[in-house]
């Protein structure tokens, strides 16, 4: 006999709104369904009635964590619309800040993870690290959440000492090395609570569009920043982590081994940052009518803004965003088919679902 | 005020339990509160704990702008908070609706639903504006204690959540707001 457990909207095993329906038989996990839209805040119409900087502002604010992709992703669309180009230094510091925001980001889902797992010494550990990631973005921007470093036609802020933030970086790898990448890789309590749980297969994956690091744990190769490179990334050597599991941990071991990947490519651009100027300057900016649009990797996958703007307007005339949650959420129902009730908490966890982007 | 009131206060205001709610927030105020929770600024050694059910909490901290689809969870939540209780809301959507001003979908801001007594401001606050505001209300929290601690504590059973925040149904200023928690609907141990 099947019944039916809600999950949420609001309950601890979640950190936002949603509701899950699993349907049990016994232990086991039959079916899921989801119901999203508790943070539906009708971001997208907003936008249509803000101007050119109000708008930078506003979608800042879609995700607290990927604040910074966000703003990229828009003013990249934007500069497609206005045909500026921003100066190399600038394209440098968006790089600096995307990677430590990927980094932040990675090691709060870890923190989330082994919160959820029951292992609540790395669930601490990982935010006394965070802690020092935000300690940089704190130096470069002034910022913890959003940070509001892009504009139009470059940033709105330099990093004066580069190397004194790579000597903060590096000071962050070793730690991350000696404390979370063990933790993550070797720790058998890590390994006997993710491994086998929760697997995609290659075929569901592709048949399911995943993005990001959950397609990535599930064999398809695949990253923008090296597919099809943004702002300096074409710049930067890396590779990119694929592990063919499929399973919960296989997507942890994805997102240890791209802190280290974040660690090699901060290292690079702060080293090699040209001077120059950071942005084109405070002229009025010209839209020309027409859509644009920008796809950038964001710590969960693939962001995608697409923009319009009509001939003289003040305020785009449509925003669209379409976030890797979005992508990445209908592949929850199969990988909890079949798996025990206590597990979907962490399973559901591991896509790294970020439900205020996806409702926006 | 005998010497038990006086010692639940003392604990009241040493460990206010908290219930955390997102309302529709773009999680920068969340991640900022369990920043606010974790070792660097470690609230927890001013007796505070996240709890995973309203039922053990204090404190209410609320971040978000209010969706119209989180009104009535709100509300129910609130209503199962035993009293007395604290309502904390943290970062400037709450407070303001911030920049989703305007919105259809909004039905903030939040002291439309729920009377409240401490508003972090900022987008988000720095978690040591977190902790203040806690302690803020951890304080208040006692406050009340003492005022309305009734003679014999009494079980009564839970009212319908539906009907639980009829506050809010009335325009009455903010104290009034607080003294409309009748003591029927608490359950004191
Ligand atoms: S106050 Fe700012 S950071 Fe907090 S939820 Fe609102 S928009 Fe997000």
């Amino acid at each position: 006999m099947s019944y039916k457990i809600p999950m949420g909207p609001y309950h601890p095993a979640l950190e936002e709104p949603y509701k899950l329906d699993l349907i049990c038989e016994g232990e086991t996990v039959r079916d899921a369904k989801l119901h999203i839209g508790f943070n539906f805040r009708g971001i997208e119409h907003l936008a249509e009635t803000r101007n050119y900087i109000q708008v930078i502002a506003l979608m800042e604010r879609v995700c607290g964590i990927c604040s910074n992709i966000h703003t990229l992703t828009l003013c990249q669309s934007m500069e497609q619309l206005t045909g500026l180009t921003p100066p190399p230094r600038a394209l440098y510091i968006r790089v600096v800040v995307a990677e430590l925001e990927r980094l932040h980001s990675h090691v709060l889902w870890a923190g989330i993870a082994a919160k959820l797992m029951g292992f609540k010494t790395m669930f601490m550990t990982c935010f006394e690290l965070r802690e020092k990631v935000m300690d940089v973005l704190q130096a470069i921007s002034g910022n913890r959440v959003n940070y509001s470093m892009n504009r139009i036609g470059g940033v709105n802020r330099d990093i004066d000492d580069p190397l004194a933030v790579l000597a903060m970086v590096q000071a962050l790898e070793r730690e991350m090395v000696r404390t979370v990448i063990p933790i993550f890789t070797t720790s058998s309590t890590a390994r006997s609570r993710c491994a086998g749980i929760g697997i995609l297969t290659r075929e569901k994956a592709l048949s399911c569009g995943v993005v990001g690091p959950t397609a990535r744990a599930s064999g398809l190769p695949q990253d923008l920043r090296r597919d099809a490179p943004y702002a300096a990334y074409s710049e930067m050597e890396f590779n990119v982590p694929v592990q063919p599991d499929g399973d919960v941990r296989a997507r942890l071991l994805v997102r240890a081994l791209e802190i280290m990947e974040s660690c090699k490519i901060l290292r690079q651009a702060l080293t090699k940052m040209p001077p120059g100027e950071i942005n084109t300057g405070d002229a009025k900016i010209v839209f020309a009518a027409g859509t644009a649009t920008s796809r950038v990797e964001a710590p969960r996958g693939e962001v995608m803004y697409s923009v319009s703007w009509k001939q003289d307007a003040k305020n785009p005339s449509r925003v669209h965003v379409r976030t890797p949650t979005f992508a990445n959420m209908p592949s929850v129902r199969w990988m909890v088919l079949g798996a025990r009730l206590a597990d979907t908490p962490l399973i559901q966890a591991s896509i790294d679902p970020c439900y205020s982007c996806t409702d926006r | 005020m005998n010497l038990w009131n006086r010692l639940m206060c003392f604990s009241r205001r040493r460990s206010p339990w908290l219930f955390h709610m997102n309302s529709g927030s773009c999680n920068g105020c969340d991640i900022e509160l369990i920043a606010s929770l974790t070792p660097r600024y470690d609230a927890e050694q001013l007796g505070v704990r996240l709890e995973g059910s309203p039922r053990h909490a204090d404190i209410l901290c609320i971040t978000g702008p209010v969706t119209r689809n989180s009104v009535q969870a709100i509300k129910t939540v609130y209503g199962q908070v035993c009293g007395p209780k604290a309502v904390v809301a943290i970062g400037s959507c709450p407070a303001t609706t911030n920049v989703f001003i305007d919105s259809r979908t909004l039905d903030g801001p939040l002291n439309r639903h729920l009377p409240v007594d401490v508003f972090v401001p900022g987008c988000p606050p720095r978690p040591d504006a977190i902790i203040q505001g806690i302690a803020a209300a951890a304080g208040i929290l006692a406050e009340r204690a003492a005022k309305r601690w009734p003679a014999e504590s009494v079980m009564v059973p839970m009212a319908d959540p539906e009907s639980a925040c009829d506050c809010t149904k009335c325009d009455c200023t903010k104290e009034d707001k607080s003294s409309a928690d009748t003591p029927a609907r608490e359950v004191q141990p």
